[in-house]
């Protein structure tokens, strides 16, 4: 039986992070496919930001990017098996 | 005022390598007419398609960088369109750091992002 209010243990939840504003990336290349699989689900679907932990701004990049791939079938519009 | 737009198309992969080749220029050719000027192009030859267009699993990839007025895209999409050899076409506007991006594309082959994935 699990306890009710067992204790949440700090040390494992890494804080999240916004990848972009860390890594200093300026512009998110729609082009670049294998980049982009980093922010979408096995089915092809945008993670939300409570997932990645991006800021809205990159967000709103990382959403167009990922639509103008779908658009070049760089990216499947949705897909059962994707990575 | 010239602004900086890229380009990328697709043709069906039923041409020959020559059709392939002459599709492209003559796309690139409404665009020098035009006044544009061709900074980059790329030719990503034939891919395989997420998903199928017009019934084909593979397409022509085809990447054009030019500096143009705005009014020329126009001339360029309208020629995209009318040609049926080409599937499907997105043609953007650049921002500087765009423009920053794709300089560092063109010489470091690996920018940040890839660098960390290599290492």
């Amino acid at each position: 039986m699990t306890l009710i209010n067992e204790p949440v243990n700090r040390a494992d939840h890494k804080k999240k992070y916004c990848r972009f504003k860390k890594n200093g990336i300026k512009y998110i290349d729609y082009k670049d496919a294998n980049f982009l699989l980093k922010f979408v689900n096995e089915q092809g679907k945008i993670l939300p930001r409570r997932i990645t932990g991006t800021s809205l701004k990159f967000q709103k990049k990382v959403g167009q990017a990922v639509k103008r791939a779908r658009h070049l079938a760089l990216l499947p519009y949705v897909t059962d098996s994707l990575k | 005022m010239k602004k900086s737009y890229e380009s990328v198309f697709i043709l069906t992969p039923v041409l020959s390598e020559t059709q392939m080749k002459d599709t492209a220029d003559k796309l690139k050719k409404v665009l020098t007419d035009s006044g544009a000027e061709l900074i980059n192009e790329e030719n990503w030859g034939l891919k395989k398609l997420a998903y199928p267009i017009q019934h084909k699993t593979t397409g022509f990839y085809y990447l054009v960088e030019f500096n143009s007025e705005p009014d020329s895209v126009n001339a360029f999409e309208i020629a995209c369109r009318r040609d049926e050899k080409v599937m499907r076409f997105l043609t953007i506007s650049l921002d500087k750091h765009a423009l920053e991006y794709n300089d560092k594309r063109r010489k470091g082959e690996f920018n940040k992002k890839k660098e960390e994935v290599a290492s």
